[in-house]
């Protein structure tokens, strides 16, 4: 599509490690992702795909136990994996922004919303306070918070919820990031505030030029809010491609298992349709597909070893041993039209 | 003037502070103390530390044989023993301010770096806390003192040294639940280095804590000052200091002389207890839990 990517990553893998190096947790394993500049990447999966892990990883934060093994990160054709410690926190806030899981809790609770809001702008460009203050001003009228000028100088707590947000995604946008990274910002929020939120962040994006990285378990903000999606499964990227492709034609039998245990309004069905078994355990994983044990499509192949990664239409890859010469083969009449 | 008896008055501001249980005695004892300190020389009505033996253990003015020039009587050595509790509290004071703020600022600050910064650093710094810790507080201040020599210098370091400990296990547990935070984590994220990190979002949010344990430490310390000076390796001797006096006055309790031990006694629990009082209302007063929103 276009000629660089803003963010490509190529075989990136991270482990966390045990303390003695007994037990590793292959969290995220060779994944393989890119995102255009102004373009929405949905990553969705289930608790412990590693959607959170790869998140951090992308922004080299961590846990002291997390390792990334192996791969390539290049941002804006720089790779990521080769910065400094200085370097990194350079582009952090600055280059490569992160609204995080509850952003009712962002805030500190001590200091005023100036001060917050200016903090990122002081941090990176090192301008005073009186400048990065109005900057301050101008980005919380951005994000349409009433009579900003006594809002800087308030605290936390005398604001109501939706502003919170609101300031948190003022703040994420305060140093004009060129990649914005959401971990489930929506799952402590109620559905009026989310979807407030979700336009506010689509507003935001096209103001800016943003690229958002969208993480979430919710499908139906995916089919909402992005123009392409990656679907992980134990720490794999299992599917990716444009959102409405793959909510028509799902390729990965996990994607359509996840796409058919969407409760719809106008299903007659008697119980919800749930995805058998458990995700399996990261650090003993099947020799095999790690969906095979769960698939209801699995034949002895998927045991044996893992499906590669294979490239098939315009920029879909899927990996599963049925899906060799794209969705057709994997039988497509499992979902009807999704998207 | 009031046309109904049961109207609804609101409650003047001291009746607001009553009822919020805001600790007016302990605070008026604790602000008197300063005042007495600050004031001292204008206070005391003889010198504190030169005395006329020719006026050896004169009984407090009430009592038969007192007159009204020494009002809480003299010591053995004729001392003037009000004249020694002013200036006994500007050393109390003194000592026991500067030794709980040198506990506490080197406690805090090596809290806040072990807790945040984990790791070896944390195994190191809580290792060395626990070790000190271990040591009986009194037996460990004995020693130091007994190395460095008694000045009031001497004992507001080594006070410190011995009490930093409780400030570092304190901050360093609150640190913990504090890095979790989320607004810690958005700091992170956006690009903050670890040391502004700590300055600006971890130190704000424990300086409270900090605060109302040097309150309740204020107590601890004094006691601990005052045992120091009563075994002989606190205040040197002419300086008068609370537990010094008392030690001075041990002696005189068999034959009688009371008032050298009783006065002094009662000035350190004064100031002990007022302390801990403020202390336990600040401590509820600026819990998070309570204070949240």
């Amino acid at each position: 599509m276009s000629t660089r990517p803003l963010l490509e990553l190529t075989d990136v893998s991270t482990h966390y490690v045990s303390a003695g190096g007994a037990r590793v947790v292959r969290a995220v394993d060779e994944v393989s992702l890119r995102i255009d500049a102004g373009e929405t990447l949905g990553i969705v999966g289930e608790s412990g795909s590693g959607k959170s892990t790869l998140a951090l990883t992308i922004l080299r934060l961590l846990p002291p136990a997390g390792r990334i093994a192996s791969g390539r990160m290049l941002f804006e054709g720089e790779d990521l994996l080769e910065k400094s410690d200085a370097e990194m926190r350079r582009v952090r806030g600055k280059r490569i922004a992160m609204i995080l899981q509850d952003p009712m809790a962002s805030l500190n609770p001590l200091f005023t919303i100036g001060d917050q809001v200016a903090e990122p702008i002081r941090v990176h460009e090192g301008t005073g306070r009186a400048k990065a203050w109005k900057r301050a001003h101008e980005l919380l009228k951005a994000v349409r918070i009433p009579s900003p000028q006594t809002r800087l100088l308030q605290h936390p707590h005398e604001m109501s919820g939706g502003m919170r947000q609101r300031i948190v995604g003022a703040i994420g946008i305060s140093c004009e990031p060129r990649l914005l990274i959401a971990d489930e910002p929506t799952t402590s929020l109620d559905l009026t505030i989310q979807a407030q939120y979700l336009n506010l962040l689509r507003e935001l994006q096209r103001a800016h030029g943003l690229a958002l990285i969208f993480i979430t378990h919710n499908l139906g903000i995916v089919a909402k809010m992005c123009d392409q999606l990656a679907v992980m499964y134990a720490g794999r990227v299992v599917e990716s491609g444009p959102v409405a492709q793959i909510f028509n034609t799902p390729a990965h039998p996990y994607t359509k298992a996840l796409l058919n245990s969407i409760p719809r309004m106008s299903d007659n069905r008697q119980r919800l349709t749930a995805i058998d078994g458990q995700p399996p355990d990261l650090v003993s994983l099947p020799p095999g597909c790690a969906f095979a044990p769960r698939c209801p499509s699995a034949f002895d192949r998927c045991r044996e070893a893992a499906p590669p990664e294979r490239t098939f239409g315009d920029q879909r890859t899927v990996r599963c041993w049925l899906a060799t010469a794209g969705p057709a083969s994997a039988g497509t009449a499992v979902h009807k039209g999704a998207a | 003037m009031a046309m109904h008896t049961d109207a609804v008055e609101l409650p003047s501001r001291f009746a607001l502070a009553r009822s919020e249980g805001f600790p007016l005695v302990p605070t008026f004892i604790l602000v008197g103390i300063a005042f007495v300190a600050v004031f001292a020389n204008a206070l005391a009505p003889h010198d504190p530390e030169i005395g006329a033996l020719a006026a050896r253990f004169r009984p407090p003015a009430w009592q038969a044989g007192g007159s009204m020039e020494f009002l809480l009587g003299t010591d053995h050595l004729g001392r003037d023993v009000l004249s020694r509790l002013i200036f006994g509290a500007r050393v109390s004071m003194v000592v026991g301010f500067t030794a709980v703020i040198f506990a506490g600022v080197v406690g805090t600050v090596l809290g806040i770096v072990s807790g945040f910064l984990g790791g070896w650093v944390d195994q190191v710094i809580m290792r060395i806390t626990d070790t000190w810790l271990a040591l009986p507080a009194l037996t460990f201040a004995i020693f130091l003192a007994a190395i460095v020599g008694p000045s009031e210098m001497n004992i507001v370091i080594i006070l410190g040294l011995v009490y930093w400990t409780r400030y570092a296990r304190v901050i360093r547990g609150e640190v913990l639940s504090l890095k979790e935070r989320e607004f810690v984590k958005l700091a992170i994220v956006a690009g903050c280095s670890k040391r502004t990190i700590m300055r600006r979002h971890i130190l704000p949010n424990v300086i409270n804590s900090a605060i109302v344990l040097g309150t309740l430490m204020l107590g601890v310390v004094i006691v601990t000052e005052a045992a120091l000076s009563f075994l002989g390796v606190g205040v040197p001797p002419p300086k008068p200091a609370w537990g010094l006096m008392l030690a001075d006055g041990k002696k005189g309790m068999m034959v009688g002389y009371w008032w050298l031990t009783v006065l002094p006694g009662v000035c350190i629990m004064l100031m002990v207890l007022s302390a801990n009082l403020l202390g336990d209302w600040l401590r509820v007063k600026l819990d998070p839990q309570l204070r949240q929103l």
